[in-house]
């Protein structure tokens, strides 16, 4: 097993990725800020529900688009939920996505729609998979005896 | 079998001479033409018609070709040589042939001798009886060390076997008979092999002549070219070293043998195209190597088609020009074809290219209005305690103070209000940028407002500086514009030019000038442009019937200050900048004054230049249309100069077109208007330190503390007038501070405040949260949580109202986008129980209103709960659509602590 410092920096340098990469924002680091002791799974749990709602979103999405007449308002009330969710935990690509959506919604432009749900799917797998990262080496820090860095 | 074998090499050898028909380079990588056997499928050629005329040769040509042309004469020997091969061949094995037989002959006649032989030894034993055994066994191994060719084929050496006793008569004459037999069968076979040996021979004569084979095999050969070729869209030619058709093929001729052979193309066909291919031809010759070329044809004859023409230069033995073959195909359709799925290609990344790029737009439009909101929303935010602390230390200076105390004070009130200005400058940058700002028209006096602004200005000059107005005749006693927005704009520059001269004048020049885009103007009366100014003035005030006209008046305000350097002039009007870092350090400012006056003369369909010498001044100057109402009277009243002291303007005032203020006169000319302090200046846009200065001045600031409640009221009046503020929380912390004013002891509101906020702390506000989303939910109950309140949450719309039906709460967070109801309408449908009393307006929108004790109580005044919308959408449109449905406030998503915690601090008591 790793060294806790290790694992420490590596946590460090990892988050300041996701950060600079802009996967993640500032309000990621509120969600990380709002956990504590008597509160120690908060993020996860949140993540977790976002994980589990973008999900169903997607799926939704999905659906609507496919019908023969595409009910644009209710895309678009899809959107802005996932916008909403998404720049709840900080997901920043994913918003931004989102943003670009509802514009192709605003203009009606299934094209630009369906373009937009493969990209918004696509950051989503991304940021997913790099939470899902974090909480490993989280997790692997907790289990050597460390504690999790506070990130600025 | 021997015959057979023979075959076997002719048929090799036939493949052989066919292939030499055709040039030997084209034949390297294998066979590309290969015809079959003759008389195999001749069958099927005989079956096809040709029509032969297609092809017109020129024999004598030909002939010519075919002993000159090196591949001619190449092609000719080779047939030649072929030919002479193949009958060596045959020669040959007709020689073996014979020798075989005559081999097998005498093979034959030796049997015969001794059959003879033994015949007479039988005859013998017949006679004698006696006959060592010995010498007829030896005379055996004799004939059997005969040598004999291929002997194991033709003759059948059977040993005689013979069932009868040895040396018996019976045994003899068995013998005899059997070995007559055997001479019968070799008797037989003799006559088959000379028959045989009379038909090769035949044969042998038959094919005799190389002339007819040769014509038989061209003629084969023609016809399956004839074949291959009768349907493709080729032409093949030849033409001699003149570029004169010698032969030519085409399918579908359309002129006849006389027009083609002998001629050139340029002689045969007219049009695009035809001199480009005899050049090529002519090109293909010089250079002595073959080449391709796709050419489109433009001609009467077959109207447009395209060729891919083929052309190679034909040498002679020794190695002299003599023509070009050449061959050409039509691809018209394909290259059509070609040309439209290049076309389609284009387009398609052309289009790919502009999505990249309005998607790169996208996003940078996204972050600009992003960015830009940000900034608006922290001004606001800014904006609303700053007011705040302002007000209260307006109030403070109002009460007793020491002299210490009071110079502190208004240290402190006029750093305060640099920072309002500039975060009111930012405000109004970005109301402009996005499109929120909304111009008034109101009747107003262009005289007055120069001298005004002029007046103003001089009131707080500290140089020696002359400032005059020169206001020419033409223009019009009263226009309609944007009189604040044009005050802002001349106070900027006003102050801009005092700030940056030391000595000399500043100067403001009007004038009418000409529509500077006459067409694009419909209401433009002006009917000619080169009328002069003054002209068009009076053309102006004669047109009594005309209800409206427009009148383009240009503005000047000219300095003999340290002027801009050119280099600076490109970036002046951007935000934020100053003409050099060195400026900035020496005069101070935000760098937003001239980006705002630029901005905002645009928005009123106006034009801001500026011009500029080193060391000499500057001039800006802008031009504005202004309507010019000629219905009504110049007597109407001025309302728009309320804020301004001096109304009883006489009628010079009002035609009077030169005003001038020096330093010294100062004193004299503000009787009336007793005190303008630093008040007025510091609303300007690039205020610097020494106006700071100024009003830490004992005896500046006592003057001015009487001023400042006025100016801050017109302040608030100023910014009323615009949408986005009207409903900020500002209003909310005015009326706070108004309360506050009326409270004569300052210590007891201090204090008073201070329990307020141990009130606070220890009884827990009631907080509702309006929100449908989970893991919006999930953060804000967690954020607050943490900043030690507990909250109820709700939905939707409709929950909430229900919520406020059954509870009393302090403060609702609404999210604005929900289903089943959104927080606009649930905000109203509250609002509207706070006013009225009952829920009928939430029962007509569906929600039906449920018992509860604080129903009842009518006659208790109803607080009204203070509603902060949460919302994504930051921009301000729908930050209007809130406040308009009664929300106090909003917060933009995503929820932060700090927010929260503002929006709780400040609503919540």
């Amino acid at each position: 097993m790793a060294a806790v410092p290790q694992l420490q920096r590596q946590f460090i340098e990892y988050t300041t990725s996701l950060y600079n990469e802009g996967y993640l924002d500032d309000q990621f680091t509120q969600l990380q800020k709002l956990q504590d002791e008597s509160n120690p799974d908060f993020v996860v749990e949140v993540v977790s529900l976002f994980f589990e709602d973008s999900e169903k979103l997607l799926n939704n999405l999905a659906t609507a688009l496919q019908q023969n007449i595409v009910d644009y308002k209710q895309v678009d009330s899809h959107v802005h939920q996932f916008k909403g969710s998404s720049s709840s935990i900080g997901a920043q690509r994913v918003t931004s996505v989102c943003v670009l959506f509802r514009n192709c919604c605003e203009e009606k432009n299934l094209d630009g729609c369906l373009r937009c749900l493969q990209q918004l799917k696509h950051e989503y797998i991304n940021v997913r998979s790099k939470l899902e990262a974090l909480f490993r080496l989280e997790q692997q820090i907790l289990q050597a005896g460390g504690s999790i860095p506070m990130m600025e | 079998m021997v015959h057979e074998m023979e075959e076997d090499q002719v048929d090799d050898m036939e493949v052989e001479v066919l292939t030499s028909m055709w040039p030997e380079d084209i034949d390297e990588a294998g066979k590309k033409f290969n015809v079959e056997k003759v008389g195999l499928h001749d069958h099927m050629l005989d079956d096809l018609t040709f029509v032969e005329e297609p092809s017109v040769v020129d024999f004598k040509r030909l002939v010519e070709l075919t002993s000159y042309s090196e591949k001619g004469s190449s092609q000719l020997s080779n047939l030649l040589q072929n030919w002479e091969y193949k009958q060596e061949n045959v020669v040959r094995l007709l020689r073996e042939e014979l020798e075989t037989l005559s081999k097998q002959q005498r093979e034959v006649e030796l049997k015969k001798l001794e059959i003879f032989e033994q015949h007479r030894f039988e005859e013998d034993t017949y006679g004698g009886d006696k006959r060592p055994v010995s010498v007829l066994e030896e005379g055996y191994e004799i004939f059997q060390d005969v040598p004999r060719k291929r002997n194991d084929v033709i003759v059948e050496d059977k040993r005689v076997e013979v069932d009868a006793e040895y040396d018996t008569v019976i045994y003899w004459k068995q013998q005899a008979l059997h070995l007559g037999k055997l001479l019968e069968a070799s008797v037989q076979r003799e006559q088959i092999l000379l028959e045989k040996l009379e038909e090769s021979i035949e044969n042998l004569e038959k094919q005799a002549s190389p002339v007819e084979e040769l014509s038989h095999i061209l003629k084969r050969a023609d016809n399956f070219l004839h074949f291959v070729l009768q349907n493709a869209p080729v032409v093949i030619g030849h033409q001699d070293k003149d570029l004169r058709y010698r032969f030519i093929y085409n399918h579908f001729p359309s002129l006849g043998e006389e027009d083609i052979i002998g001629k050139t193309d340029v002689e045969i066909f007219k049009g695009g195209g035809v001199k480009e291919s005899q050049d090529f031809k002519r090109e293909v010759l010089e250079r002595g190597l073959p080449a391709k070329r796709e050419i489109t044809f433009e001609t009467e004859l077959f109207g447009a088609k395209t060729f891919l023409i083929y052309v190679e230069p034909v040498f002679s033995k020794d190695g002299e020009k003599l023509g070009v073959n050449y061959m050409g195909m039509e691809i018209t359709d394909q290259v059509k074809k070609r040309e439209k799925m290049a076309k389609l290609r284009e387009e398609i990344a052309v289009q790919k290219a502009k999505e990249t790029e309005l998607n790169k737009t996208i996003h940078i439009t996204e972050e600009t209005m992003r960015a830009k909101q940000m900034l608006a929303t922290m001004s606001h935010e800014i904006r609303s305690p700053l007011s705040g602390v302002v007000s209260m230390a307006e109030i403070l200076s109002t009460t007793k103070l020491d002299k210490d105390q009071k110079q502190l004070l208004s240290v402190m009130l006029s750093s305060g209000d640099l920072v309002l200005q500039l975060i009111n400058d930012i405000l109004d940058l970005s109301k402009v940028e996005s499109g929120v700002m909304k111009l008034e028209a109101t009747k107003f006096r262009p005289r007055e407002v120069i001298k005004h602004v002029l007046q103003t200005a001089a009131a707080s000059l500290k140089k020696m500086l002359i400032l005059e107005g020169h206001v020419s005749d033409d223009v019009p006693v009263e226009v309609i514009g944007d009189v604040l927005r044009i005050r802002q704009i001349l106070t900027n520059l006003i102050s801009n030019a005092i700030k940056f001269t030391h000595q000399g004048k500043v100067e403001i020049n009007l004038y009418v000038v000409a529509d500077p885009h006459p067409e694009g103007q419909q209401e433009q009366k002006m009917e000619n442009d080169d009328t002069s100014v003054s002209q068009n003035g009076v053309m102006l005030e004669n047109e009594s019937h005309s209800h409206e006209t427009v009148v383009w008046i240009r503005c000047d305000v000219k300095d003999t200050g340290i002027g801009i350097p050119e280099t600076a002039l490109p970036n002046l009007f951007k935000k934020y900048m100053q003409a050099g870092a060195d400026t900035q350090r020496k005069y101070g400012g935000t760098g937003l004054g001239l980006a705002i006056c630029k901005q905002l003369v645009e928005l009123m369909g106006g034009h801001l230049t500026v011009s500029s010498i080193e060391h000499c001044g500057s001039t800006f100057t802008f031009t504005l249309p202004y309507k010019v109402s000629h219905a009504c009277d110049s007597s109407d009243d001025t309302d728009e100069f309320g804020d301004m002291a001096d109304n009883e303007s006489t009628d010079d005032d009002i035609t009077c077109g030169f005003f001038q203020f020096q330093p010294h006169t100062l004193g004299s000319l503000f009787n009336s208007n007793d005190r303008i302090g630093p008040k007025e200046i510091i609303t300007s846009m690039d205020d610097d330190f020494s106006s700071f200065d100024n009003s830490s001045e004992p005896e500046n600031s006592s003057k001015c503390n009487s001023d400042i409640e006025n100016t801050n009221c017109n302040k608030k009046e100023n910014h009323d007038d615009l949408p986005v503020s009207s409903c900020s929380p500002s209003d909310n912390h005015s009326s706070k501070i108004c309360e506050a004013r009326k409270d004569s002891d300052r210590t007891s509101e201090h204090s008073s405040s201070n329990q307020q906020e141990t009130v606070k702390s220890e009884k827990k506000p009631k907080i509702l949260l309006v929100e449908d989303h989970v893991v919006n939910v999930m953060v804000a109950k967690r954020m607050m949580r943490q900043l030690n309140q507990d909250m109820d949450i709700v939905n939707n719309g409709a929950e909430a109202v229900r919520a406020v039906q059954k509870c009393k709460y302090d403060l609702i967070l609404m999210d604005v986008c929900m289903p089943v109801m959104d927080g606009l309408e649930a905000t109203r449908l509250i609002r509207s129980f706070e006013k009225t009393g009952n829920w009928d307006e939430a029962t007509k929108a569906g929600v039906e209103p449920c018992d509860s004790p604080y129903d009842q109580n009518l006659e208790e005044p109803r607080r009204r709960i203070p509603i902060i919308a949460m919302t994504a959408n930051a921009m301000s449109e729908s930050a209007e659509e809130c406040f308009e449905n009664g929300m106090d406030s909003f917060i933009t998503k995503p929820v932060t602590l700090q927010n929260l915690k503002q929006c709780l601090e400040q609503y919540v008591e």
